[in-house]
């Protein structure tokens, strides 16, 4: 009797913990929340959640839609008053003078004042870390208070573009009050924060007092989908509404439930060479290296034949400073190449190293095609995958490596931030690149008052890298956003931003 | 009870042993916790400023004491990149892991003792010769990959659960469960077909003992001797199994986690190493290897009250 005791007692078991699991398997999907929209994003927004110490560009995309500067960049890449309602600039660019906004609240409930702004601009100018957060900032002499209402800032030297790295994510206005900023975030932008579960999701919602046009959707979840070979399921499965940045391939294995969107990554794609390593120190060797690849073979393999094609540290979204003339200095031509290595010393070529970071499978793509590209000209590369981290301390600040693949973005709406880090002093020059002519021209371009002239001048700049073939450019890659045909409103910028804001609900 | 102390003490060592390794392996690895903060925004200077700040520039032993010291006082310190408390990182996530482990075990035993034992009692049948085989082939197969199949079985193919859609067991618990049964099960398959091996060795092994005879010359049905007698002493060696399994779960859930996307403690673990952020690294693996020793712990207790001969041996 005993026995049968345990055994009806050990069926019963059984079949509870089976029915339980499988009665929960086929419970419903996701929710039908109609005003809310579940977007994918590969990597967590692992970082301080204080706009002024986060770095990460994905981390800043998303912090575009919590927080604002006194101005702010729109879709089409003009600067546009924030949380200032209005500016004006010294005739001599060295007074920027704001109006601040009536009425601005932050999300916290309370209103903006000018104290907030000086706080904030000057926590961004702190050079107490060595050097300030932003770059450019380095140039306030000052930030007045003038009234409740206006705010000045007095540069040491002119700077007409002064405005632009105003609109970066990092120059956002917080409030002083706020005793915890890296886990408590408070800014002005027409999303809040509400919570984050690390590697799981991030959420944000609808800011009710925005001074704006303001949101569509109210509940934004930001849902981390780390495994990128998974996108498409995850999108068909219905986990998540939209994935900013799928593939090619992904992109066409999707069905007609989501619409894929195409537009430009805004990155400068390129083998940035070591100008300072080995045969890289010859004008020569740079420029074999440039004749000996065609970006279009790389564009087909990498993203079936998407993405434009660039010739210097200027990508097309940038209009103003764009020269496509560039894009021709170097076809591709293996003879010309080959004598110019004969001509450098190099006659039976060289073999050297290619660093890739290894969460960028377009990057690593990419070196597999220059690999196979400069065994035409005889030159061996062996492709080295490394950690990000380990990218960031041996190649870009440690610049201890010969090349690499990557794709650089600007972190403001000026040329400056494109080319800037070409200056030989530099502190992100990663590549080592040191001319003269170039640093006349920079300094030109930036202390011209003059638009016209100053344009010209950042196009010489582009010009002398591209003849100096100081990297082997490749293109600005093509963007491919999935969304659900539920939602629609999306826009693309010409910076690294989402803007969460424009999306709204199509059907229902 | 002496012998639970000195358990307790080993625990503790065991445990020393452990943080101190991690945070020499962390000294020894290349990259650095400053530069993945600051990302491309690092400069040789605000780099130096921000790794004295962080105490990054004092000698090894000070920064182990430092952090130990604060951990014994229950202070796990700040995480490097999310610059929240360590706590409040993992808090929510160690019932997610234990829940998977948890699941998984309790389907090893739901489908391994059964089993184990039909096919020690119908040995050299046909059951018993398919099952054998079939065996054979799941033990082969390491957990992320049977986790990569059943996705494409149960989530593509039958469409049971959805891949990636992973629900908090603060939402809905029940869906939780649910998703979990499939990870469960993957990590669960090639430990059962071990336990169902064993039981099954251990059960054939005992029914040919000396004792056995006696109990059915003493007029017990057979059902009797075989679960009063034979199964009793068959099952002390497969608990040290399960025991070993469990914790072998434990640490196999952190591999299954990144194939179901289930974001445990596991996710957490491996961005923290990549982003060289130690303090998350030490809580975590301390956690974990916490748990390891515990359940080790909890075997030897259960295995002291089955076979009450190995703490007279203790005292001897």
């Amino acid at each position: 009797m005993k026995r049968r005791g345990i055994t009806k007692l050990f069926l019963v078991f059984v079949l509870t913990t089976l029915t339980i699991a499988l009665s929960a398997c086929s419970g419903d999907k996701t929710g039908e929340n109609s005003s809310k929209i579940t977007v994918g994003i590969p990597q967590d927004i692992e970082d301080s959640l204080d706009p002024h110490k986060a770095v990460a560009a994905g981390t800043k995309e998303v912090f575009f839609n919590m927080f604002e500067g006194l101005v702010k960049p729109d879709a089409n890449g003009n600067l546009v008053p924030a949380v200032a309602s209005a500016y004006k600039v010294s005739e001599d660019g060295k007074v920027y003078t704001f109006t601040l906004r009536k009425g601005i609240k932050f999300h916290d409930g309370s209103l903006v004042t000018v104290e907030d702004i000086k706080y904030s601009i000057d926590k961004c100018a702190d050079t107490s870390n060595g050097e300030p957060l932003i770059a450019a900032f380095s140039n306030i002499e000052s930030v007045n208070i003038i009234d409740d209402e206006t705010v000045e800032i007095v540069l040491e030297e002119s700077n007409t573009e002064f405005d632009a790295d105003l609109a970066s994510v990092t120059a956002a206005i917080i409030p002083e009050s706020n005793q915890e900023p890296d886990t408590n975030p408070i800014g002005t932008g027409p999303y809040k924060y509400v919570s984050r579960s690390p590697q799981e999701n991030f959420v944000m919602e609808k800011f009710d007092d925005y001074w704006g046009e303001g949101a569509h959707i109210k509940d934004v979840v930001l849902k981390v989908c780390a495994n990128a070979d998974s996108f498409v399921m995850d999108l068909e499965g219905g986990s998540v509404d939209m994935i900013a940045r799928v593939t090619a391939t992904q992109a066409a294995e999707l069905s007609d439930k989501f619409e894929v969107l195409e537009g430009e990554m805004n990155l400068v794609q390129a083998l940035y060479l070591n100008n300072a390593e080995g045969p890289f120190s010859d004008v020569r060797v740079r420029q074999a290296l440039c004749y000996a690849i065609d970006p279009q073979e790389i564009m087909d393999f990498v993203s079936g034949g998407k993405g434009t094609e660039i010739g210097s540290s200027m990508f097309p979204t940038f209009e103003k400073y764009y020269i496509e003339e560039l894009n021709d200095t170097y076809s591709k031509d293996t003879e010309k190449a080959k004598a110019l290595l004969a001509e450098a010393g190099y006659p039976d070529g060289f073999s050297f190293t290619i660093t890739v970071p290894s969460n960028y499978q377009q990057h690593i793509d990419t070196a597999q095609v220059l690999v196979e590209e400069f065994k035409a000209i005889g030159v061996t590369a062996q492709i080295q995958l490394i950690e990000w981290d380990s990218w960031l301390s041996d190649v870009y600040t440690g610049r201890n490596y010969e090349s690499t693949v990557i794709g650089v973005d600007a972190s403001s709406l000026t040329a400056r931030a494109l080319l800037g880090r070409f200056e030989s002093t530099a502190s992100n020059n990663f590549i080592n690149f040191s001319s003269t002519a170039y640093d006349t021209a920079l300094q030109n371009a930036i202390s011209s008052t003059d638009d016209g002239q100053k344009t010209e001048y950042y196009k010489e700049c582009e010009r002398i890298l591209s003849e100096e073939a100081a990297n082997v450019y490749i293109q600005d890659l093509p963007e491919f956003v999935a969304i659900n045909k539920k939602y629609g409103g999306y826009q693309f910028y010409p910076l690294y931003v989402q803007d969460f804001s424009k999306l709204y609900i199509v059907e229902e | 009870m002496k012998y639970i102390g000195k358990k307790v003490i080993m625990m503790a060592a065991t445990l020393l042993t452990v943080s101190f390794l991690v945070f020499l392996s962390f000294f020894v690895m290349s990259g650095d916790p400053v530069t993945s903060m600051l990302g491309t925004q690092a400069t040789p200077e605000k780099v130096e400023a921000l790794r004295e700040e962080m105490g990054l520039n004092d000698s090894f032993f000070t920064q182990y004491f430092r952090w130990a010291g604060s951990f014994l006082k229950g202070d796990m310190g700040t995480s490097y990149s999310y610059r929240m408390p360590v706590e409040s990182m993992i808090v929510d996530k160690i019932p997610v892991t234990l829940a998977l482990t948890g699941i998984a075990f309790l389907l090893m035993l739901v489908l391994a003792v059964p089993l184990g034992i039909y096919t020690a009692k119908h040995e050299g049948g046909i059951a018993d010769r398919s099952i054998y085989v079939i065996n054979q082939i799941i033990m082969a197969i390491p957990p992320f990959f049977a986790g990569i199949l059943i996705t494409f079985l149960f989530g593509r193919i039958f469409r049971l659960f959805t891949p990636g859609g992973y629900v908090s067991y603060k939402e809905n618990f029940g869906q939780f469960i649910g998703y979990m049964f499939f990870p469960a099960l993957a990590i669960a398959l090639p430990k059962t077909a071990m336990a169902v091996k064993l039981l099954r060795s251990s059960v054939i092994g005992e029914v040919k003992k000396d004792y056995v005879r006696t109990a059915f010359s003493r007029g017990n049905r057979s059902n009797q001797v075989f679960y009063n007698h034979i199964l009793k002493n068959a099952v002390i060696p497969v608990v040290t199994f399960w025991g070993m399994a469990l914790a072998d779960m434990v640490a196999g859930s952190i591999i299954i986690e990144q194939v179901f996307s289930i974001p445990g403690l596991g996710r957490i673990l491996l961005t923290s190493i990549s982003n060289r952020d130690y303090p998350v690294v030490e809580a975590i693996i301390i956690c974990i290897a916490f748990i390891v020793v515990f359940i080790n712990l909890v075997v030897d207790i259960i295995y002291q009250l089955v076979d009450p001969r190995i703490s007279t041996q203790e005292q001897e």
